[in-house]
């Protein structure tokens, strides 16, 4: 069967940060693997439908989106529809006593950035509500454009840019309260003193 | 423009979802303001490293049972030699 050969060949490159996303959004690896393996059940199946020519990673993240939101959604009857409070402008470089920074090609915070943990990344982008951490995560981890968001996630454009602008500020927040819990801010820095 | 416009767009900016006018004048302010260029590029260092830090590893049964449903032979994934 050609189309099975040809579905392969192009959807099977995305499994990996489709499992990355399915573990974003379900925090939990056995649910994950569940929810990518429906994930590509569905997309064989419908692969008939699928125009070449189209965006076959937003076709994938798409399925991958409402089956989640169908299937653990069904679990808790409602979505959380909460809101978040707007955080201020720069909030984690202005902690990491940014403004003041030199001139550097590479400068101070960037290094402390880097230091960050991937856990500890994880888990910020994980105590988002999820709405906002959807939002987040197919722009900042998967490179979506507003446009392709608002159609994986089916919201208007103005929803996916307030979500990713509050998502954004709080994903900030919680790196910085990640990281004073781990005592990795850097006036804290055990080593410094 | 002044540092707030420049602000309130910074997102729009950084995602590349502003029209060339719109970008160009944001770009000018940069110029002129070394505090909010510097606070400009440590939002996109930050989310290169949330993206570069928020991949897994597929594991290697899930590629197996994904290839079996689907009823395809993943070359890659044969290794040794086993008989089945």
């Amino acid at each position: 069967m050609a189309d099975q050969a040809e579905f392969a060949e192009l959807a099977m490159p995305y499994m990996s940060a489709l499992y990355s996303a399915a573990l974003r959004m379900t925090r939990n690896p056995a649910d994950a693997e569940d929810l990518v393996q429906e994930t590509y059940l569905r997309a064989y199946r419908g692969f008939g439908g699928f125009r070449e020519g189209t965006n076959l990673k937003a076709w994938l993240y798409k399925i991958l989106t409402n089956t989640f939101i169908n299937t653990y959604r069904a679990k808790k009857r409602r979505p959380d529809e909460v809101d978040l409070d707007d955080t201020e402008d720069f909030y984690l470089y202005r902690r990491l006593g940014g403004l003041e920074a030199a001139n550097a090609d590479r400068t101070p915070e960037a290094e402390v950035l880097d230091a960050i943990p991937d856990e500890m990344v994880k888990d910020a982008l994980e105590a988002l509500p999820e709405q906002f951490r959807m939002a987040v995560l197919l722009a900042d981890v998967e490179g979506f454009s507003y446009k392709e968001i608002a159609e994986i996630m089916d919201v208007p454009i103005g929803t996916v840019m307030s979500r990713l602008h509050r998502g954004r500020r709080q994903l900030q927040k919680a790196l910085w309260e990640f990281a004073g819990e781990r005592g990795l801010h850097p006036a804290a820095d055990p080593a410094g003193g | 423009m002044d540092c707030d416009e420049a602000i309130v767009r910074i997102y729009q900016y950084l995602d590349g979802e502003l029209t060339v006018w719109r970008r160009r004048a944001i770009a000018r302010h940069l110029d002129e303001c070394p505090p909010c260029a510097h606070g400009f590029d440590f939002e996109i260092e930050l989310r290169q490293v949330v993206a570069s830090k928020c991949r897994d590893e597929v594991p290697p049964e899930l590629k197996r049972r994904i290839a079996q449903a689907i009823g395809i032979t993943v070359e890659e994934e044969r290794r040794g030699p086993e008989v089945v």
